[in-house]
């Protein structure tokens, strides 16, 4: 069996009298690409939200066997969990270096210059831009920012909350190819949120579909990119 | 009606001066506005607590003063943050009311428990800028180099005494008892120099720590988003501490620059200057440090130059000097109607 990096076990989560997600279950295995797939108003943020303690929740959320569920969120995110929150999460009025610098925040030890200087090489237009302020980018260029401030603190399991939002057909591939690329070399979990079907699938091992917060289907990438069901609510067929 | 162009420049650099104090508490209100949105109207008092620490470590025990105004700082740091963990970080950081409602509260006890303890009466304070300093050459050199516009007395230091507006001569001097500069036929004295170049090295440091350290780019992260704060594992609670511990350093040092201009410490010090500071504020656009800088010197050379020199000097309306406090007010308010964001506050621009 696969060493689980994460397992979810009945999950609530509510905002005031609203309950978004209704006992939620899924699993993300170690080194694999798992994406959650749904409509708006789903719970797919709140999913993501919820891992990390940003809202109020209910059930088990086992990291790497620990129970993260009470932990705040800071604390989670030092166990190794990177957060790309909807709407990109960078902080526009500080620099590129400086967002990159605080992506950081959390190590104590001396290669965070060489990490930046790496992400420069993997997303050239950022170093570029280094000191600009991040509110001046563009769309691409702010998520690629996110994703990277987010590998800043050498995380080993990535959320990324609907990435290809707002960005340009062709920006979107070259990011996914990027995520791909960053999941075989360095063998980052990835569990992904997204709408834009098509691509999550290609690049998933494995994928949950959400429906008015429960699961509603789940399987291998692939083999939900061939269900009827899939095609007809997803992709278009 | 008389223009008195001879007295300007006078009015112009009291003006700067007070602009500088100003300045420090606007900073100290900003500080704490950047990270939480919120106006700490418990400023003025905790930087007159500030002021008087200063007082007791260094007219009651005897220490040296500036050691004495570099614990006050440290040990108001203590407080401000004591008072972020104690009384702010209970509640939920969307509602601002009740923490409002605190730091009014928190205003009326410090200033009637400050009274109880130390009474309403002015208590006076040590000259920090007052005598020159050992190493500067004597006045008479300076004299004989600068010949003319620039002209330099030294008299023996003593109690101050407020110079009169324009006249710049040795009698005033001796009167004054105090050592200054005169440029542009106005008095310069070195509080006015002290104050401006205390201030400008206190803002080095703080741009130093804002901007080189890690705890400083943790507030100017939070204060950018606090959700991405935490998301890369930033104890937002924490780094507000921070603020609110840079906040009441700077208020602080702008309550023990104005205490010798008031003649000494007294609960009440700092609620005029408060609501100066607050206009400074507002004008800058009150979550721009800079721009806090900036506002509460024009501040300063509004209350000094406009409502001074000219209401009060040039067009003779007397009554325009208890009118000052007015003014400020219906600064903040102007701004607030025709200009929210100020001259260099962000514009909050939301999509939703």
């Amino acid at each position: 069996m696969t060493e689980m990096m994460l397992k979810v076990e009945d999950l609530h989560a509510r905002y005031g009298a609203v309950e978004v997600l209704r006992g939620l279950g899924f699993e993300v295995p170690d080194r694999s690409v798992v994406v959650i797939l749904g409509a708006n108003g789903a719970g797919k943020t709140t999913t993501l939200r919820a891992l990390c303690n940003m809202c109020t929740t209910s059930g088990s959320i086992l990291l790497e066997g620990e129970d993260i569920s009470r932990a705040k969120t800071a604390d989670i995110v030092r166990r190794g969990v990177a957060h790309v929150p909807q709407g990109r999460g960078t902080f526009p009025e500080l620099s590129v270096m400086d967002n990159l610098r605080i992506g950081a925040y959390i190590r104590r030890d001396k290669e965070v210059n060489a990490d930046i200087g790496r992400w420069f090489e993997i997303f050239p237009r950022l170093e570029e831009r280094r000191d600009q302020l991040a509110g001046s980018l563009s769309g691409g260029e702010q998520q690629m920012l996110a994703v990277a401030r987010a590998l800043m603190c050498r995380p080993r399991l990535l959320l990324l909350d609907e990435p290809s939002l707002g960005l340009a057909p062709l920006i979107i591939e070259d990011l996914f190819e990027r995520f791909i690329q960053l999941n075989k070399e360095t063998g980052l979990t990835m569990l992904l949120v997204e709408q834009n079907a098509n691509l999550a699938l290609d690049m998933a091992d494995y994928a949950y579909v959400i429906e008015s917060g429960e699961i509603a289907l789940h399987g291998p990438a692939d083999q939900l990119k061939n269900d009827p069901a899939v095609q007809e609510a997803y992709l278009g067929a | 009606m008389e223009w008195q162009w001879d007295v300007l420049p006078q009015f112009a650099f009291n003006g700067l001066r007070e602009g500088a104090v100003f300045a420090a508490v606007a900073l100290a209100l900003v500080l704490i506005f950047k990270a939480t949105t919120l106006i700490n109207f418990a400023t003025g008092e905790l930087a007159m607590l500030g002021a008087f620490l200063m007082y007791i470590l260094n007219v009651e025990q005897g220490m040296w003063l500036w050691l004495s105004i570099v614990l006050a700082m440290l040990i108001s740091a203590g407080i401000g943050a004591a008072v972020e963990r104690a009384l702010v970080r209970p509640f939920d950081p969307d509602d601002h009311l009740p923490v409002v409602l605190i730091t009014l509260g928190l205003f009326l006890i410090v200033n009637a428990v400050a009274g109880d303890i130390w009474d309403y009466q002015l208590r006076p304070v040590n000259e920090p800028f007052g005598t020159f300093p050992s190493w500067a050459p004597s006045s008479q050199e300076l004299k004989e180099v600068a010949d003319g516009s620039i002209s330099c007395v030294k008299v023996s230091s003593g109690n101050f005494v407020e110079a009169t507006a324009g006249a710049a001569d040795a009698t005033t001097c001796e009167l004054a008892g105090r050592t200054y500069w005169t440029i542009l036929n106005a008095n310069v004295d070195y509080r006015t120099l002290g104050t401006w170049v205390t201030l400008a090295v206190a803002l080095a440091a703080l741009f130093m720590v804002l901007g080189r350290t890690k705890a400083g780019l943790a507030f100017r992260a939070v204060s950018s988003s606090a959700e991405s704060a935490r998301l890369v594992g930033v104890n937002t609670g924490r780094t507000l501490g921070f603020g609110w511990a840079l906040a009441s350093v700077f208020g602080t040092l702008g309550a023990a620059l104005v205490a010798p201009s008031l003649n000494g410490v007294n609960p009440n010090m700092m609620q005029f200057i408060l609501i100066y500071a607050l206009a400074g504020a507002a004008l800058g656009g009150l979550d721009s440090l800079g721009g806090a800088i900036i506002g509460g010197i024009v501040v300063g050379l509004i209350k000094g130059v406009v409502v001074s020199w000219f209401f009060v000097q040039v067009m003779g309306w007397a009554f325009f000097s208890i009118l000052q406090l007015a003014t400020a007010f219906m600064l903040i308010l102007v701004v607030l109607l025709f200009r929210p964001s100020g001259l260099f506050g962000t514009r909050r621009i939301e999509r939703v």
